[in-house]
C-alpha cells in the first residue's frame, strides 16, 4: 500500500524528477527548500495541475498514467492550502459543509462535530471568514478537508502563513489529528521544527530530485544528508510515560535505550510520546559520570564521527539502544576522548523536548 | 398618461426584461469562456462582443434589416422553412435589443469570472465538487455582484434605446412602439406635456434601477467583499 510517484516535469530554470513511493500511513513530511518543488509534486498528486510526464497511483489505484487522468474531485484528497482559503460567500458551518454534504454518508469517516471538537472551531460556527484570524482559518480549513472524508490528506505548507502564537496553537492540534485519524497525511514544510513535531517518514526533496527518503528518525540522523548539521539538527525518538515522581515534579520516559526524565507532564501512564533530543544538546563521556547535574545519561555506542560545517566541532552518530541519536562536541574533545567507531561511552542529555506524536 | 403610452411603456419593460434575462443565459457561458485567457481567438471574440458599445445603433440596426428581412440572407431562409420574418415584430426587437446590449452583459461578467482566481475552484474541486457543482455553488456566488451589474446595466440600457428599435421595430403602436419612441412621437407632434410623463417615468425607473446597483456595490468596497444572496 503505497502511493508510487513518477514525475518529470522541465521549465526552464526549473526541473523536477521524482520516482517515490511514500507510505500511506501516518505523516510523510516534503522537506526542502522553498523552490525544490515540493508544492508542485503536492499539487501533482491532488490533480491540481496536470503534468504530461506523471504517473500517480494511490493504494494500487491509478490516478494518473498516459492519458488516463482522474480529476480532483473524484481523487479522494483533501487540501490544505498554503494560505488559509475559506469560501468568502459561506459563513464556517457552511464552510465545514461544503464537502460533507458531497460525500454520501455511507463513506463519511469523520462526523462534523468530532471535526469540530479536533480543531477547537464549537465558538466559530457562525461566524464569517473575514471575522476570523489567519490561525482559525487555517483550523476552519483544515476541519473542511477532513470533512470531505479523503482517503489522502495533503497539506502545504499549512502554518507558514501564520504567526508564531497562532503556529503554537495549531502544532498541538495537527499533533492530535496525526493521533487520532488514520487518514494518511502528506505534509509539505520547510521547517524543520515541524517536521520533527509531526512526521514519520521523511522525502527529502533537493532541487527536483529526490536526496532521500525513509523513516524520519533514519534520515535526520543520516550524516550523509544535509539535516543533521542544521543548527537545530538532532534526533526524535518514541517512548513512553512509565512514571511521575511528584516530589521532584518529574516524569520518566522509557525509550529502547534507557529511561529519560523531563519536567513532569500532565499525561497517563502508558501514553506515547516523542522526545526530541538536540545534536547540540547531548555530551560524551567514556566513564559513567558522577556527580553531574545532568540527569539523562545513557549508554551509547559510537556508529561514526564525522566533520561538522564549523570546523572547531564534530558531528557523532551513536547507537543508544535501539535508536539513532546525535551528538555535537568539540574536535578537540572527540581527539581527546579517541572517539572512533565503536567505541562505547555516556551520552549526556542536556535537554530533552516532548512532543505528544 | 395616455392608454397608448401605458402600452409602450409596458412593451418597453417587457422587452427589457426578455432581453436581460436571454443575454444572462447565453452570455454566462461566453464570459466564463472568455474569462479562462487570453487566446487570440478569444481576443478577436472579445472585440467583435464591444462592437456594439462603438457603432451607432443605426449601424446595428441597419444590418439587422438587410439580414433579417424577407429578402435578406437569414430572412429568406426563416421563410422557406415556413416563419415569418421577424422584421417589424416584437421578437425582431428582442434580436435588436440583445445585439446592442451584448457587450453591458458580457463585460461585468467576465471581470467578475476573472476576478475569482483559481484559489476557490481549486478548493471546491478538492472537496468532491464537480466542474458544474463548482460553478453554481462557488463561481455563481463569488460572481454574484458580477451578475447584478450586468443584470441592471442590460435592463436599463435596452429600456433607452432608440435607433435599433427604430429601425427594425417600425414604430407600431402597441407592438412595437416602445417608450423611447412614443416620446419622439409626442415631441415631434408637440405634445410636449405628454412626452415629459413619459420622460419623466423613464428617468425614475433608470435611477432607481442605476441607483439600486451602486449602493450594492459600494457596500462591497466598504469591506463586505461579496454580494450575498441571502
Amino acid at each position: 500500500m503505497a502511493l508510487a510517484l513518477s514525475v518529470a516535469l522541465s521549465r526552464p530554470g526549473f526541473s523536477l524528477l521524482v520516482e517515490a513511493e511514500l507510505p500511506t500511513r501516518g505523516v510523510t513530511a516534503l522537506f526542502g527548500r522553498s523552490g525544490c518543488g515540493k508544492t508542485t509534486l503536492l499539487r501533482c498528486i491532488a490533480g491540481l495541475d496536470r503534468i504530461a510526464a506523471a504517473r500517480v497511483s494511490f493504494n494500487g489505484e491509478v490516478w494518473q498514467d498516459g492519458g488516463r487522468f482522474l480529476p480532483t474531485h473524484r481523487r479522494s484528497v483533501g487540501y490544505v492550502f498554503q494560505e488559509p482559503s475559506l469560501f468568502p460567500h459561506h459563513d464556517v458551518r457552511g464552510n465545514l459543509q461544503f464537502g460533507l454534504a458531497r460525500v454520501p454518508p455511507a463513506q463519511r469517516r469523520i462526523g462534523f462535530d468530532e471535526a469540530v471538537r479536533l480543531l477547537g472551531l464549537e465558538a466559530l460556527l457562525a461566524r464569517r471568514p473575514e471575522q476570523l484570524s489567519g490561525g482559525q482559518r487555517q483550523r476552519v480549513a483544515m476541519a473542511r478537508a477532513l470533512l470531505a472524508s479523503p482517503q489522502l490528506l495533503l497539506m502545504d505548507e499549512p502554518l507558514s502563513s501564520l504567526d508564531a502564537a497562532s503556529k503554537a496553537e495549531l502544532l498541538p492540534r495537527l499533533e492530535r489529528l496525526h493521533d487520532t485519524l488514520s487518514i494518511p497525511i502528506i505534509y509539505v514544510s520547510h521547517a524543520l521544527g515541524e517536521v520533527m513535531r509531526l512526521a514519520d517518514d521523511l522525502v527529502l526533496l533537493e532541487a527536483g530530485r529526490v536526496r532521500a527518503c525513509g523513516p524520519l528518525q533514519l534520515l535526520l540522523t543520516r550524516t550523509d544528508l544535509p539535516l543533521g548539521y542544521l543548527e537545530d539538527g538532532g534526533t526524535v525518538i518514541h517512548g513512553v510515560i512509565e512514571a511521575h515522581d511528584p516530589t521532584y515534579h518529574l516524569s520518566f520516559v522509557l525509550i529502547g535505550g534507557g529511561r529519560l526524565a523531563l519536567s513532569q507532564q500532565d499525561l497517563p501512564i502508558g501514553h506515547h510520546v516523542r522526545v526530541r533530543v538536540d545534536a547540540r544538546d547531548v555530551s560524551l563521556a567514556l566513564e559513567p559520570p558522577q556527580r553531574t547535574s545532568i540527569t539523562n545519561i545513557l549508554p551509547a555506542t559510537v556508529l561514526e564521527l564525522c566533520a561538522d560545517g564549523d570546523p572547531a566541532q564534530a558531528l557523532v552518530r551513536l547507537q543508544v539502544g535501539e535508536d539513532l541519536m546525535l551528538a555535537r562536541v568539540t574536535r578537540r574533545s572527540a581527539v581527546q576522548l579517541e572517539l572512533a567507531a565503536g567505541a562505547r561511552l555516556y551520552v549526556q542529555i542536556k535537554s530533552v523536548a516532548l512532543m505528544e506524536p | 398618461m395616455a392608454g397608448a403610452d401605458l402600452t409602450a411603456l409596458w412593451i418597453s419593460l417587457r422587452l427589457a426584461a426578455i432581453t436581460t434575462a436571454l443575454l444572462l443565459l447565453l452570455c454566462t457561458p461566453l464570459a466564463w469562456w472568455l474569462a479562462g485567457g487570453r487566446s487570440r481567438t478569444r481576443v478577436l471574440i472579445d472585440a467583435v462582443v464591444s462592437l456594439p458599445l462603438v457603432l451607432p445603433p443605426t449601424v446595428l440596426g441597419f444590418y439587422l434589416l438587410i439580414l433579417l428581412g424577407p429578402v435578406g440572407p437569414v430572412g429568406r431562409v426563416l421563410g422557406e422553412i415556413g416563419l415569418a420574418s421577424p422584421m417589424f415584430t416584437f421578437t425582431g426587437l428582442v434580436i435588436g435589443s440583445m445585439l446592442y446590449s451584448l457587450p453591458f452583459v458580457v463585460q461585468p461578467l467576465r471581470d467578475a469570472f476573472e476576478a475569482l482566481g483559481p484559489r476557490s475552484l481549486e478548493v471546491a474541486a478538492t472537496l468532491r465538487a464537480s466542474p458544474w457543482n463548482r460553478f453554481f455553488t462557488v463561481a455563481m456566488p463569488l460572481a454574484a455582484r458580477g451578475f447584478l451589474t450586468a443584470a441592471v446595466l442590460s435592463f436599463a440600457h435596452t429600456l433607452g434605446e432608440f435607433g435599433v428599435v427604430l429601425m427594425i421595430g417600425g414604430n407600431i403602436p402597441g407592438r412595437t412602439q416602445t417608450a423611447s419612441i412614443a416620446i419622439y412621437n409626442h415631441a415631434e407632434t408637440l405634445q410636449y406635456g405628454a412626452a415629459n410623463r413619459l420622460s419623466a417615468t423613464l428617468i425614475v425607473i433608470a435611477f432607481a434601477l442605476l441607483l439600486g446597483v451602486y449602493t450594492v456595490t459600494r457596500q462591497g468596497r466598504d469591506g463586505v467583499r461579496v454580494w450575498r444572496w441571502h
